[in-house]
């Protein structure tokens, strides 16, 4: 690897007093000072903000409505269309986890049920959200597009209990998703 | 440049490999009429050379390929060949490029390199490597333009109707088809057509689940039930692609050895009912370990995850087991986190047992002992137990000064495969150890202590007098005092006074001599549950309470090396010597059934391994 030398930049005496940058930066302060008292200041619309500026008068304000396509929330559990639980407890997630906060415990889908033929349903599916660290590795090593993480951030709990989703939260969360790859149709 | 020359003597890991190296034949070509060329060196032996991914090695004449390839640590890709059944060559996965030396015109001296080997004219179509021998001279080419097209072209075929069922599969993780799809396979499909539906979910026996879309028509199952365990009842219906695996229509797959198909099918298509949708196998920790119900001693691998078991299956040796074991043996041993397991010490008051405290049970144990004088205790072992624990337990009859300790004898029905009439798994082990010939010669006369009274104490480590030898309730009420060591609560530990909890096999380490004299040894795959401990520790503690003393046993290490101090058999010996395979130790003639069966088949040229 090539060793690359840098000069330290040559400072004229206004710069070495750095009473200019203080001035600077006070200015901008000021701008912005200004600007927000006229309800002016970037974003006061699009962040429904209180007016006063940016800051988000959390949580009679939410950022629900601001977040982007992309942001990573809570994962949970999707159905389909048919109303079909996708998830067949393949248990990649729970072996991909960085933090090991899937716990699964499968099942066998009893032979009178309409997807008898999927054979396999978990039975318990819990995600620790005291451990999760929202990296999206479950949804991405996901064979059967059935966990995604959504955009929940409200995850508070008064228990350590609490903060364990088990199956019924993560598909009340999750609920229904359209769209998908459905392999376990008729023709697959 | 003198090349080496690998040359094997035998078959499997204990062949010795000699070098030697072959002198450049001299330039006077009169010496070259004497010189022996290495085909000569290798016909004494009564081996052939055969040269690999262009090494030379040297093989017994009759070995296959693909086994010639597998001793010269190079893995052919292969779905039906195995070592312990014949080869039909199904699969055609196992296609390798072979070469001969040309045939010379007639007069003409068959041209030789330095080496003294001569050219290998390499045949441009593949042959496959299961079923076909090595000969002299012969190369093989593993890999390379041609064998790879092969393998990605089979693969293609195989994945044509398999159903992308991966993520529900039990098989997914140990799947060959899935590895050498990732290995050999195009990664993408052409096939554009309806894939065949087969009868999926099958249940064809009461152990084993059939999923016929997932089945590569390898046949494993059907030469294994036929040539194994010989219990034909697997075959294939129908033709083409609609091949479908089946059981005889009157029959079930319900022979006592049923799962090992599970263990050989390849793919998802036969799967264990006991494992199904249990646990993924990428979680899962391996234990080597041995079985312990029956005196055969099957090596055995405990598959668990965190404390819990979730499978067992065989592990291959070949002078015990093979690669196989019943499944009697093979799902005894969901007891052990059962419900009626014991996981705290117990002392009676009244009429009720209470927990107690391992230092109070011990206590009183040995206060109420020493009140009855030593001819009137008796202490009843169990072959179950190991040569460590039986060790101890005759020190503890040495430290309480009776002579009256013997062993429940376990008998059943042998089969004539695996599983041995006598179920206890260390008979021979406590012959060695009590210095006895018949451990269990003493039972009778303690029962009879007990019954007239002679006989007012007794010492049961892990046996059940009630249900297996031959004791009634009313006898256990006769004591003065019954100590019991189990793994599960049983009529005895009911009337025991004092009931401590031991570990089962999974649990603990130590080591086994099984019929054929082959000392074992088990590892301890999971924790004991609750507060049971080891049988050894529990013995030790028993003798440091009885005694006072203090004894320098701090791990079962040591007391195996006062036991090959003290045993000839066992003499130079230590636990980790003793190796995953087993060292035999005494000749007990003993022959195991399935092995005689084997060898038969090997000694016929039907089988390889």
């Amino acid at each position: 690897m090539a060793v690359v030398k840098l000069q330290r930049p040559k400072l004229n005496f206004g710069e070495k007093i750095y009473f200019g940058a203080l001035i600077k930066g006070f200015i901008l302060t000021m701008t912005h000072a200004v600007k927000s008292l006229l309800g002016k200041s970037v974003g006061a619309e699009t962040l429904a903000s209180s007016g006063l500026g940016v800051t988000m008068q959390f949580p009679e304000q939410r950022w629900d409505d601001h977040l982007p396509e992309y942001y990573r929330g809570a994962p949970a559990l999707v159905t389909d269309e048919q109303g079909r639980e996708r998830c067949v407890s393949c248990q990649l997630c729970e072996f991909i986890c960085p933090p090991k906060a899937i716990k699964i415990t499968p099942s066998e889908i009893p032979s009178d049920d309409p997807w008898a033929k999927v054979e396999k349903r978990p039975l318990e599916f819990d995600i620790d959200m005291t451990r999760c660290i929202y990296c999206g590795m479950c949804e991405e090593v996901c064979p059967e597009q059935a966990i995604y993480l959504r955009k929940d951030y409200l995850i508070t709990g008064l228990k350590r209990a609490d903060m364990v989703h088990n199956k019924k939260r993560l598909y009340e969360i999750g609920g229904t998703r359209v769209g998908l790859v459905n392999k376990w149709n008729e023709l697959k | 440049m003198a090349r080496h020359i690998r040359a094997r003597t035998a078959p499997g890991p204990s062949s010795t490999s000699i070098r030697y190296s072959y002198q450049a034949m001299s330039d006077t070509p009169s010496a070259t009429a004497e010189m022996k060329l290495p085909k000569d060196f290798a016909a004494e032996k009564g081996m052939v050379n055969v040269q690999i991914d262009g090494i030379w090695h040297q093989f017994p004449k009759g070995t296959r390929m693909i086994e010639a390839c597998r001793q010269a640590k190079i893995t052919v890709p292969h779905y039906c060949y195995h070592p312990k059944l014949s080869s039909p060559g199904n699969c055609r996965m196992c296609l390798v490029q072979m070469g001969m030396p040309p045939r010379p015109t007639p007069g003409q001296e068959p041209q030789r390199d330095d080496h003294g080997f001569e050219p290998i004219g390499w045949i441009p179509r593949p042959v496959i490597a299961c079923a076909n021998t090595v000969s002299e001279n012969m190369g093989i080419r593993t890999s390379g333009e041609l064998v790879e097209k092969c393998r990605e072209g089979v693969m293609e075929f195989l994945l044509i109707n398999h159903p992308l069922d991966c993520p529900i599969c039990d098989q997914a993780g140990e799947c060959r088809l899935q590895e050498q799809s990732v290995q050999h396979g195009r990664g993408v499909s052409r096939f554009i057509d309806m894939k065949v539906k087969k009868p999926k979910n099958v249940d064809i026996g009461p152990r084993i689940r059939l999923d016929d879309e997932r089945c590569i028509m390898c046949s494993r199952c059907i030469r294994f039930m036929d040539e194994v365990a010989g219990d034909a009842v697997l075959g294939f219906t129908q033709r083409g692609t609609h091949t479908t695996l089946t059981v005889h229509p009157d029959r079930l797959l319900d022979s006592n050895y049923s799962l090992n198909t599970a263990d050989i099918c390849p793919v998802g298509a036969l799967t264990s009912n006991d494992f199904r949708f249990q646990m993924r196998v990428w979680f899962l920790k391996e234990t080597p370990t041995i079985d312990v119900n029956c005196g055969t001693g099957t090596n055995i691998t405990v598959w668990t995850r965190g404390n819990k078991i979730h499978r067992i299956t065989p592990r291959q040796n070949d002078e015990v087991n093979s690669a196989w074991m019943p499944d009697s043996h093979r799902l005894n041993f969901h007891y052990i986190d059962g419900t009626s397991r014991l996981t705290e010490p117990l002392t009676k008051s009244g009429d009720k047992h209470l927990p107690s405290s391992w230092a109070d049970a011990l206590e009183s144990s040995a206060a109420q002992l020493k009140e009855i004088p030593a001819h009137q205790v008796a202490i009843i072992a169990s072959g179950r137990m190991t040569n460590e624990e039986l060790f101890l337990a005759r020190a503890l009859a040495a430290e309480i000064g009776t002579s009256h300790l013997a062993l429940v004898p376990r008998v059943d029905a042998a089969d004539h495969l695996l599983v041995a009439a006598d179920r206890n798994p260390n008979t021979t082990g406590a012959k060695l150890i009590l210095e006895t010939e018949d451990p269990y010669a003493g039972l009778d006369s303690i029962r009879a202590g007990v019954r007239d009274g002679s006989i007012q104490a007794l010492i049961v480590l892990g046996e059940d007098l009630v249900t297996d030898a031959g004791f009634t309730a009313d006898d256990l009420k006769k004591l003065r005092f019954l100590l019991q060591t189990s793994v599960l609560a049983n009529p005895t530990a009911d009337h025991a006074h004092v009931v401590l909890p031991s570990a089962a096999f999974a649990e603990k380490r130590g080591s086994m001599v099984n019929l054929s004299g082959r000392l074992q040894r088990l590892n301890r795959a999971v924790e004991p549950q609750g507060q049971a401990h080891d049988d050894w520790e529990i013995l030790r503690d028993l003798m440091l309470a009885l005694s006072g003393e203090k004894n320098e046993a701090h791990q079962i290490e040591d007391i195996f090396k006062v036991i090959a101090g003290a045993i000839p058999a066992f003499s130079g010996l230590t636990l980790s010597k003793i190796g995953h395979q087993g060292t035999p130790i005494t000749e007990t003639g003993y022959q195991i059934p399935l092995l005689a069966n084997e060898r038969a088949r090997k000694a016929a040229g039907l089988i390889n391994g």
